[in-house]
């Protein structure tokens, strides 16, 4: 089944068993191709036994992974890192990031609803300068702008809160429902902390925020993903607040956070969690490494990557909810892993 | 200005090319209709004629020719 006929399925709506039938034929469709198309994919699946039904995501930093002819890129991505750390490199063609695109907007609309809304962008706009070469950031700001009506980015270039401004925004749009999007450690850094230190409220409990871009950093703050919400509760009145599981090498196919805390794989995409010492399949409630399938990567060889992140899958079909597919958590980076997500990587200059 | 004109207007002021330009132009091909420049076409065109899009034709969005079509479902006769 092509993206485009997926598309026309609500993203939840499958049961394991029609799942899987949509999913593998595309999987396997995109493994041959790849297998065809890109000679360092091939070299990984040849010369490893058993060959195994991933590649390192670690793979994007060292190689420039293609299965198109160059003048078929359109536009490159990158990971998020600090000055000397290595980051991935993402080709992408026309129909790749239109799928993207797409397929990031049914799951979110999912979430929030279809119709767009005023939106805050909890960011600054030097994130999108650089427009040949799009951050992680960048790409996440960029594709969750398509929700966005009248857009206020919250910080000026130097992460300064621009207060006055935001508060005028919400007087004139306060009675509609606002989106608020950015990155996890920004928002806790730079809006949370700088509303608390001044002691200054805003009336935002009719708004959804959504955030990724992982929470090491956090955690190294000793702050939990409950806090964070109560903390943003008590400031702001922030009430519908989703978290998402997402990585560059896989952008639009997110994985979103449902109103019980669980992370949601939808039809695009699917989890497994891996054992270190032989890379079997953990069972449920069985903590292990992340593996991420998407149905979209076809310009790069992105559809199914070995993360560096720790999880466990927590049920399938059966979550609360309501919605279906496997669902999941992330306990952090795995031991000796590089330090990077998307907020994770901001340094204050 | 009639509405045709200022469907052009918004193309030519968002990605600062001519007029000459329009009839073939595609997302992606130029450097200035990337997908930056996307969601400043739609915020330009929304202004202009007072609409909004909804996401599925903000991605839709592929042409010039094809947001003619796409504009006429908000009652925008060029």
């Amino acid at each position: 089944m092509e993206i485009e006929d997926m598309l026309k399925i609500s993203p939840y709506s499958l049961d394991k068993e029609s799942k899987q039938k949509i999913l593998s034929e595309r999987l396997n469709y995109l493994e041959k191709f790849h297998y065809e198309h890109c000679k360092e994919f091939r070299a990984v699946k040849d010369n490893l036994t058993p060959s195994p039904d991933f590649i390192p995501v670690r793979l994007f930093k060292e190689f420039d992974l293609k299965s198109v002819p160059d003048n078929e890129i359109i536009k490159l991505m990158t990971s998020s890192g600090t000055t000397g750390q290595s980051v991935s490199r993402i080709f992408l063609d026309r129909s790749t990031a239109l799928n993207q695109q797409k397929v990031m907007s049914k799951i979110v609309a999912d979430f929030t609803g279809a119709s767009r809304m005023p939106m805050i962008i909890l960011d600054c706009p030097a994130v999108l300068k650089k427009r040949e070469l799009l951050t992680a950031r960048g790409a996440g700001i960029l594709g969750f702008s398509i929700f966005g009506t009248k857009k206020i980015y919250a910080f000026d270039d130097d992460m300064n809160l621009k207060l006055d401004d935001l508060k005028e925004f919400i007087n004139e749009f306060g009675e509609h429902k606002i989106l608020l999007f950015g990155f996890t450690f920004m928002i806790w850094q730079y809006f949370y902390k700088t509303l608390k230190n001044l002691n200054t409220r805003l009336n935002l409990n009719n708004a959804v925020l959504i955030h990724g871009g992982g929470w090491k950093k956090l955690a190294s703050e000793s702050v939990s993903a409950d806090e964070f919400k109560k903390s943003l509760n008590e400031i702001c009145g922030l009430v519908n607040i989703h978290d998402y599981y997402g990585m560059i090498e896989q952008t639009g196919s997110i994985f979103m956070q449902c109103e019980h805390g669980n992370l949601h794989a939808s039809i695009f995409s699917d989890i497994k969690t891996r054992r270190p010492n032989d890379f079997s399949e953990c069972n449920f409630n069985e903590r292990g490494i992340i593996q991420v399938i998407s149905a979209l990567p076809v310009s790069y060889p992105g559809h199914s990557l070995l993360t560096e992140d720790e999880g466990e899958i927590l049920g399938e079909d059966d979550c609360p909810c309501g919605r279906l597919g496997k669902y999941f958590k992330v306990h952090g980076r795995l031991k000796g892993a590089e330090l990077r997500g998307c907020s994770d990587t901001y340094e204050r200059r | 200005m009639d509405n045709l004109k200022k469907y052009n207007q918004a193309f030519i002021d968002t990605f600062r090319i001519s007029e000459d330009q329009l009839q073939n132009l595609q997302y992606q091909s130029i450097e200035a209709w990337d997908s930056v420049g996307h969601m400043s076409l739609i915020a330009a065109l929304e202004d202009a004629f007072d609409i909004m899009f909804e996401t599925d034709d903000i991605i839709d969005f592929s042409s010039y020719q094809k947001g003619k079509e796409l504009i006429a479902k908000y009652d925008v006769q060029l």
